[in-house]
């Protein structure tokens, strides 16, 4: 490989380091994920290989294992991250036709990233907020009460164009 | 410390086990056999598929046999109506999740999920919901992955890991979209597997296959400007009877080469004849690496699993590697070179086929080093033990009632020492036998060298010729040839030569070896004695036994090729290595 970036910084590959010197290194391959995941923002093809190499657990027991858990993603994720609520609470209060919305204006599915790289959308299991129902995320803010024609005010808070 | 004694019954039979046996094993013992499908006794237990239920007095509910201790005073029942239900039930959701096409399958009729099914009075499909959906891996030459038909039963994944130390394969995704495949979900080709056919092996389905050559064999066969000869590797002989009715450990040569003829094949040659040469060739290049003390050990070439497991895990020890080419692709050089030249062929018609017990030798045969000036590949098909019977039976070869046949000459004749080559630690012996009358320049009477015989994964041994000690490793499945090169890599041990092959017991287990007969099963040390034992038995019958003393060899020196190591010996015979991406983790 003629690329010289390294996948993740010297303090990931430290701590790859240090679980290497413990008893049952390969138990510790979820939490080097994510710990790469929370710095990248995803597992990269070239992070994975390199978790493998560093940690030497088989690229596919490495992939095997990351494509296991819902919480690993493998895309890049954009600027901006909207997580719709989809709890019980939030779905009866008309969830799903904000999250239509927020689709329709973003022109992508959950789980996709705008071709800008600047929105995700992605859904949740209840955040707790169950009063506020249907509620929407961004980068941590938490909207109430959203209904689908908020969505466009919503976004263009977050930097959405029109 | 032997394990405590116990007893316990097994439908109403009185049963003698050990503490910490399991109740398969158990049963097995006294033949009883319970149903099974992801159990492999000889890899790890994985109890993922439930088929081996039975019911243990005080159990709750029925418990698998493959994972389930037995225990003193057990009592257990192997067949009731709620057993055969279960089982049944299994059955028919897992064939509900597959595609519907026995009769088209490479595994038809010899497939475990469809005799299991049939065994069950599985009769109808009750279940006619969405299936699983999966592209079929045709990346690499040698082995195809058609996750449709995988059953997830894990052997594949088992067998990569604790037997190879590949590694290759891994539950990806899951639920709907659990699939056992190569990290990244990568094609074969892009992935580490080494190509050897130990998941083909072990598959109870056609969810691995050979990269089947037969149909171009039978257009070679039937164009009538080729000349199309064949090569039949040492240890086709003691298994290739197995796909015919006869008892495993057969040796069944003459029967093979007059199937040959009767096929259509122009010429038979002996690969046998490769191995005697590879023989001269190694021998030469291990006494001067002696000498000068340079390289050593020095580590056989003669397995391409074993090769491509080199390039991808070990290339620091490439500089070892015997530069041999295999007895296959030396008999192919010469097929197109020497044989051609002496019966005035045109090289650029002649079609060399080669029956192996190998699908690693499908991908060393497309190998780029191993080409012809004018750009084919010196090998142009190779078949596996099981396609060859199968295009025997294609081509109406009633097998048992053939006389038996010679191979044909100046590319046929060889030593017992080219027999013993499909045996782990045959190579060596034959080695042994040669650069023992080399070393010491005078005859050598020690003609067996029973150290380094024997199916167990490693073995190490000193050897004394004529006062000069020689140290030798021997080891067969990749992750004891990881014990014995960990110690070489380490500096642990020193040896002054190593021969090594990938599949577990040498080629006579090879990934390409015929489905074992009922009764046996893959990767059954019993069945890869027997097998040996008759490569042993044809080695024994043979005057000539050294591969040196080979007439042929000699005139092919004399006629062709000058001297061992020579220039014209490095153009044909030997060949060059490559580290390769994306590496293995030790």
């Amino acid at each position: 490989m003629s690329e010289t970036v390294k996948p993740f910084s010297d303090s990931v590959a430290e701590y790859i380091r240090a679980c290497r010197v413990k008893p049952h290194p390969e138990s510790y391959l979820i939490s080097v994920l994510q710990k790469v995941q929370t710095e990248q923002g995803y597992l990269s093809r070239e992070s994975m290989d390199e978790v493998s190499q560093m940690m030497q657990v088989p690229v596919s027991q490495v992939t095997g294992v990351a494509t296991f858990y819902h919480f690993f993603q493998f895309k890049p994720k954009g600027r901006h991250t909207v997580t719709v609520c989809m709890g019980t609470a939030c779905f009866v209060r008309g969830a799903g036709k904000v999250l239509e919305k927020l689709s329709e204006v973003l022109k992508i599915q959950v789980g996709e990233t705008t071709p800008d790289g600047e929105f995700s959308i992605e859904q949740a299991r209840c955040l707790g907020a169950c009063a506020m129902a249907p509620i929407v995320v961004v980068d941590g803010r938490v909207y109430g009460n959203v209904q689908p024609p908020d969505v466009v005010r919503i976004l263009e808070e977050h930097g959405l164009k029109s | 410390m032997s394990a405590k004694q116990l007893k316990l019954v097994i439908d109403d039979i009185e049963v003698a086990a050990k503490e910490g046996d399991t109740i398969m094993q158990a049963a097995d013992s006294v033949g009883v056999r319970i149903p099974r499908l992801c159990y492999h006794p000889q890899l790890s237990i994985l109890g993922a598929c439930r088929i081996c239920v039975v019911e243990v007095q005080g159990q709750r509910n029925p418990v698998a046999a493959c994972t389930f201790p037995v225990a003193d005073g057990m009592k257990v029942k192997t067949s009731s109506p709620l057993l055969r239900k279960l089982r049944r039930d299994i059955v028919e959701l897992l064939l509900d999740n597959h595609p519907q096409d026995c009769q088209t399958c490479d595994r038809d009729g010899n497939c475990e999920l469809q005799n299991l099914a049939f065994s069950l009075g599985v009769r109808e499909r009750l279940y006619e919901g969405e299936r699983k959906r999966f592209a079929r891996d045709e990346s690499s030459p040698a082995v195809i992955r058609d996750p449709e038909k995988c059953i997830l039963c894990g052997r594949c994944i088992r067998v990569c890991e604790e037997v190879q130390g590949v590694a290759n394969l891994c539950q990806q995704h899951r639920g709907f979209l659990n699939v056992a495949a190569p990290g990244h979900d990568d094609p074969m080709m892009d992935s580490v597997c080494i190509q050897c056919g130990q998941c083909i092996n072990v598959c109870p389905t056609a969810a691995f296959v050979e990269n089947n050559s037969t149909e171009e064999v039978l257009e070679a066969l039937a164009n009538p400007d080729m000349h199309v000869v064949v090569q039949t590797a040492p240890s086709i002989r003691a298994a290739v009877g197995e796909g015919f009715g006869y008892a495993p450990g057969t040796p069944v040569t003459g029967k093979m080469v007059t199937a040959c003829r009767h096929m259509g094949f122009d010429r038979v040659f002996d690969t046998n004849f490769g191995a005697d040469l590879t023989i001269i060739e190694e021998s030469a290049e291990f006494l001067k690496r002696l000498q000068t003390g340079e390289r050593l050990p020095l580590i056989t070439s003669c397995s391409p699993g074993w090769v491509n497991f080199m390039e991808r895990f070990y290339p620091e020890l490439m500089p070892h590697a015997s530069t041999c080419r295999s007895p296959m692709s030396m008999m192919s050089s010469l097929l197109k070179t020497y044989y051609a030249e002496k019966n005035g062929l045109d090289p650029k018609k002649v079609y060399v086929v080669a029956v192996m017990p190998c699908t690693a030798k499908k991908f060393e045969a497309r190998r780029p080093e191993l080409r012809t000036p004018w750009g084919a590949p010196y090998t142009d098909a190779v078949l596996t033990t099981r396609e060859f019977i199968w295009l025997a039976k294609c081509l109406g070869v009633d097998f048992r009632r053939l006389p038996d046949g010679e191979f044909d000459s100046a590319l046929g004749m060889s030593s017992g020492a080219g027999d013993i080559f499909g045996a782990t630690g045959g190579v060596m012996e034959a080695a042994l036998r040669t650069a023992c009358e080399k070393l010491t320049g005078k005859p050598c009477d020690k003609l067996e060298f029973t150290e380094v015989r024997g199916v167990q994964g490693v073995k190490e041994a000193v050897l004394q010729i004529n006062g000069i000690p020689v140290s030798v490793g021997v080891a067969n499945g990749l992750n004891n040839a990881k014990t014995l090169l960990d110690k070489v890599v380490s500096g642990e041990k020193a040896f002054h030569i190593i021969e090594i092959m990938a599949c577990p017991g040498g080629c006579v287990a090879g990934g390409g070896q015929p489905y074992p007969p009922e009764g046996t099963y893959v990767l059954d040390p019993e069945l890869t004695k027997l097998r040996s034992k008759a490569l042993y038995s044809i080695d024994a019958a043979k005057k000539l036994r050294k591969s040196h003393e080979n007439p042929e060899i000699k005139a092919l020196y004399a006629d062709f090729l000058g001297e061992p190591n020579g220039h014209k010996s490095h153009e044909l015979l030997h060949t060059t290595y490559a580290a390769r991406e994306p590496r293995g983790v030790r």
